[in-house]
């Protein structure tokens, strides 16, 4: 562990630090608690947005600080995982919508609607 | 004194991570479909790449940077595939 970190710069990786992995946890928290999939599916999205978003500003405060230059490399992880994750949740929301409708699951919308070519291909 | 702030930073945060991870695998293992499991699937990489970051700002090496890099890479590519076989039954057409 450094010790020769300033105190403002361990109080702010710190703060970010909690803000990141406490976001994340009230994220996983309400993948538990919401009730069907399509309100589960927002929940964790708290960790991949903020939480993932807090933890890296931390991490380029105390490696910026600690190396006595401007590290950025944290931004690549960033830039993907905001660039990734709607991709990756929309095809999955679509994936459901489809298993439901296609099952005949109770309060799933049905095929007639704005989205019916989308649902089908 | 900054080195405590951040030994004990570090640690909540990690602990916070954990105890997400442990949330999302229960909703893993309990269900009900197919597609929860496949979304807690996700976010428990999400978790696990923030989980190494934490380690990265603990011991102050940048080598976890890249095996963070290289989870989430990972990570979409196999969520996707996950999501295309719920969608069609099979991955690759």
């Amino acid at each position: 562990m450094n010790a020769d970190l300033p105190v403002w710069a361990a109080l702010l990786v710190a703060f970010f630090l909690i803000l990141g992995s406490g976001l994340t946890l009230i994220g996983a928290i309400g993948a538990v608690r919401l009730k069907s999939f399509y309100q589960r599916v927002h929940a964790p999205t708290l960790g991949t947005t903020w939480g993932t978003g807090g933890i890296l500003i931390a991490s380029i405060i105390f490696f910026s600080v600690t190396e006595e230059r401007l590290v950025l490399h944290e931004v690549l992880i960033a830039a993907f995982v905001t660039v990734t994750t709607p991709v990756t949740l929309m095809l999955l929301a679509r994936a459901a919508l489809y298993r439901d409708r296609s099952e005949g699951v109770a309060d799933t919308p049905g095929f007639d609607g704005p989205s019916e070519d989308d649902a089908l291909d | 004194m900054s080195g405590v702030i951040l030994a004990s930073a570090v640690t909540l945060s990690q602990f916070f991570l954990v105890a997400a991870m442990a949330c999302l695998l229960y909703r893993l293992v309990r269900g009900p479909r197919a597609q929860d499991r496949v979304l807690c699937f996700d976010a428990l990489y999400i978790d696990g790449m923030l989980l190494l970051l934490t380690v990265g700002i603990r011991t102050g090496s940048t080598l976890y940077f890249e095996a963070a890099l290289a989870i989430a890479l990972l990570g979409f590519v196999s969520s996707v595939a996950l999501a295309k076989f719920l969608m069609r039954g099979e991955v690759i057409e």
